[in-house]
C-alpha cells in the first residue's frame, strides 16, 4: 500500500506544482500588496478557457498561453481600475470581476461550461497521463524557474521598488512621489496573469477547461501560500526563495489531499478540509501575538520596561 | 518658496460634526525660513500640512510651492517638491523593505520610475556614508529590514529620506512625540544639523515651547483654523514660554495652555 502510495506521488506533485505558480501570483497580491484578491477563482478558468479554445483552433501552444497570461492581466486590470477609480474595497472589486468572468468564460468556451481537450489530439506540454508525468513535472519546472527569476529581477527594479513600497506603506509611498493606484493595478495585473497562465497548465493537465475550475482557487493559493511560510519562513528570507516555498506549499498541500483521499475522504469533502487549512493556519499568528501579549502584561514590573517597549514602537 | 493664500477647509460640512479646521490662511515662507508652529488640539496645525501636501484638497484659496500652483496636484505629484516626517514613526518607511531600499525610494521621489535596477552599488556607498552621520550604527545595516529599527533609528532614517534630496519645502508633524526624551532630543538635534546645512525651508509643528522658541528663525502661533501670532526674527530670539503662554491664553481664553504643553 505503502510502495503503490509512492508510485502514486508523481500525479499530486505535478498538480501541486501547477498550482505553485498559481500560488505565486497569490503571494503578490496577498503578501507584496497586502491585498485579499479574489479575481484569481475567475482568473483561472480564464486562462483555462482561453488556452483550450485557441489550441483547438490550431493555434501554437506556447502562443496560446502567452495569450491566456494576457487575458488574466486584463482581468487584473479591470479588478484594479475598480478599486483604484470607482473606490469600491480590493475583496469586492475582486468579487465583481470574479462574477463577470463567469459570464465571459462561458463566452469564450461558446457557451458550454466545459471544454476536453487531449493530448492524444493536441500537442499538449503538460499532463496528467501517466506516460507524460515526467515531462509534465520538468516543463513545469521550467516555467516555475523562469517566473521567479523575471519577478525577482522585477521586484528588484525603480518600478518594482515602488510597487513593494506600496503593499509596505502606502502613506510613505505617496510621501515619495509613488502613484500607489496605478502601482496597485499594475500588481493586480502581474498576479492575474500568473493565475491565468496556470489556469492555461491545468486545462491541460485534468484534459479540460471548465467554467467551475477556479472555484475555490483563491484558498488554495492562499493555503499553499501559508504551508509555504509555515514550512520555510524561518529559513527562506530571501524574496526569489520566499516564491519557491509558495510553491513548495501547493505541492505539499497536494500530497496531503492525495493522503486524505486514500484514507477515505471523498473529493467532495476537500474544499471543507481546504477551508479549515486555511482558517487555522491564518489564525495561527493572530493566536501567537494574543499569547505574547498576555505574556507580556503579566511580567510587566517596571515602568522602565514599558518605556523601552515604548521606545521600540 | 511657499504661498499659502487664503485657504479654506471644513470637514463633513453640513453635518453635525461640521469642523473647520482651517479658516482662511494666509501665509508668506522666505527661501530658507524654518517656522516653527505651535497650537492647541484641533487648531488646524497637521491640516495646515495636510493641504500643503495634498492629502486632502482645499476648499477653497491656492497654494504655490516655488512658484508653481499645486492646488489641483495630486499628492504623489507634489512630492517632488516636498520633504515630510510625520508624527508616528512607523510612517515614514516601509517596514517591509530594506534600510538602502527605503533610501533609494526617497532619492528617485518625483522621478520617473524604471526597469532599473533599484538601488545601485555607488548609491550604497553614498548612503553608507550619509548613514554614518546619523552614529546609530546603520551604515552596517543597509540591508536589514527597517521593520527590526527602533521608533528612534526609524525617524532618524525618515529625516534622511526626507532632505535626501533637498525638498524645496521639509514638513515635519510632530515628529519627536513620539519618541522617548533622549531619543527626541537626538532626533531634534539631527533635524537642526540637516536643516541648517541644506538650507532647507521647513515648517516643524511641535508641541514643545521650548523646541518652538529655540529652533528656527519664525514662530506661528494656530488657534481655531487661523494664524493668530506670527514671531519673526529679534522678536522671536527674545521670546519666552510664558510670553507665549501669556500671548495664548489672551486669544483663547486659556484654553491653549493644557498641561500637555505645560510640561513639555
Amino acid at each position: 500500500m505503502i510502495l503503490e502510495f509512492f508510485r502514486s506521488l508523481p500525479s499530486p506533485i505535478a498538480q501541486g506544482m501547477i498550482w505553485g505558480i498559481m500560488a505565486i501570483g497569490v503571494y503578490i497580491t496577498f503578501r507584496v500588496l497586502d491585498l485579499a484578491d479574489l479575481t484569481v477563482d475567475g482568473t483561472l478558468s480564464t486562462g483555462g478557457a482561453v488556452l483550450v479554445v485557441l489550441t483547438i483552433d490550431g493555434m501554437n501552444i506556447y502562443l496560446a498561453l502567452f495569450i491566456a497570461f494576457i487575458a488574466g492581466c486584463l482581468a487584473g486590470l479591470v479588478t484594479g481600475i475598480l478599486h483604484t477609480k470607482f473606490g469600491i474595497p480590493a475583496i469586492l472589486s475582486g468579487i465583481l470581476t470574479q462574477l463577470a468572468l463567469y459570464s465571459i468564460n462561458l463566452r469564450i468556451m461558446s457557451g458550454r461550461a466545459n471544454t476536453p481537450i487531449s493530448y492524444r489530439n493536441y500537442n499538449l506540454i503538460v499532463s496528467s497521463n501517466t506516460n507524460l508525468l515526467l515531462k509534465t513535472i520538468l516543463i513545469t519546472a521550467a516555467f516555475i524557474i523562469a517566473i521567479i527569476a523575471i519577478l525577482y529581477w522585477f521586484f528588484g527594479t525603480e518600478l518594482g521598488h515602488s510597487v513593494r513600497a506600496t503593499g509596505s506603506n502606502e502613506a510613505m509611498a505617496r510621501a515619495n512621489g509613488i502613484n500607489t493606484s496605478s502601482r496597485k493595478i499594475l500588481g493586480l495585473v502581474i498576479s492575474n496573469g500568473i493565475v491565468a497562465l496556470s489556469g492555461g497548465l491545468l486545462a491541460q493537465f485534468s484534459g479540460t477547461a471548465d467554467v467551475n475550475m477556479g472555484r475555490g482557487a483563491i484558498v488554495i493559493g492562499l493555503a499553499a501560500v501559508i504551508i509555504g511560510e509555515v514550512v520555510f519562513g524561518k529559513i527562506f528570507k530571501n524574496f526569489a526563495l520566499k516564491l519557491f516555498s509558495s510553491v513548495i506549499g501547493g505541492v505539499i498541500y497536494y500530497i496531503v489531499i492525495a493522503i486524505v483521499l486514500k484514507l477515505g475522504l471523498t473529493a467532495n469533502d476537500l474544499k471543507l478540509l481546504s477551508a479549515l487549512v486555511v482558517a487555522i493556519f491564518l489564525g495561527i499568528p493572530y493566536w501567537k501575538n494574543n499569547l505574547i501579549g498576555k505574556m507580556k502584561k503579566d511580567d510587566k514590573t517596571s515602568t522602565e520596561k514599558e518605556v523601552t517597549v515604548n521606545a521600540r514602537n | 518658496m511657499l504661498e499659502i493664500k487664503n485657504v479654506y477647509k471644513t470637514f463633513n460640512p453640513g453635518t453635525i460634526n461640521e469642523k473647520k479646521a482651517l479658516n482662511g490662511i494666509d501665509l508668506s515662507l522666505e527661501n530658507g525660513d524654518f517656522v516653527t508652529v505651535i497650537g492647541g488640539n484641533g487648531a488646524g496645525k497637521s491640516t495646515l500640512l495636510n493641504m500643503i501636501t495634498g492629502v486632502y484638497p482645499v476648499d477653497k484659496g491656492s497654494i504655490i510651492i516655488d512658484g508653481k500652483d499645486v492646488t489641483r496636484l495630486p499628492e504623489h505629484k507634489r512630492a517632488k517638491y516636498l520633504g515630510r516626517v510625520f508624527q508616528d514613526p512607523m510612517t515614514g518607511t516601509a517596514a517591509d523593505m530594506e534600510i538602502a531600499e527605503n533610501l533609494a525610494i526617497a532619492a528617485r521621489r518625483g522621478k520617473n520610475r524604471t526597469l532599473k535596477i533599484g538601488v545601485t552599488r555607488k548609491e550604497k556607498e553614498n548612503f553608507k556614508e550619509l548613514l554614518k552621520r546619523l552614529d546609530l550604527g546603520l551604515e552596517e545595516r543597509l540591508t536589514s529590514k527597517v521593520g527590526l529599527l527602533s521608533g528612534g533609528q526609524r525617524q532618524a532614517l525618515t529625516l534622511l529620506m526626507a532632505t535626501l534630496q533637498n525638498p524645496k519645502l521639509l514638513l515635519l508633524d510632530e515628529h519627536t512625540a513620539a519618541l522617548d526624551p533622549s531619543t527626541a532630543a537626538k532626533v531634534l538635534n539631527l533635524t537642526e544639523e540637516l536643516v541648517l546645512d541644506g538650507k532647507i525651508t521647513t515648517i516643524m509643528i511641535t508641541h514643545n515651547m521650548k523646541d518652538a522658541i529655540r529652533l528656527g528663525n519664525r514662530l506661528i502661533m494656530m488657534n481655531d483654523g487661523k494664524i493668530i501670532y506670527d514671531i519673526k526674527g529679534e522678536e522671536k530670539k527674545s521670546l519666552k514660554v510664558s510670553d507665549l503662554l501669556e500671548l495664548f491664553s489672551k486669544a483663547s481664553n486659556g484654553e491653549f495652555a493644557n498641561d500637555r504643553m505645560l510640561l513639555s
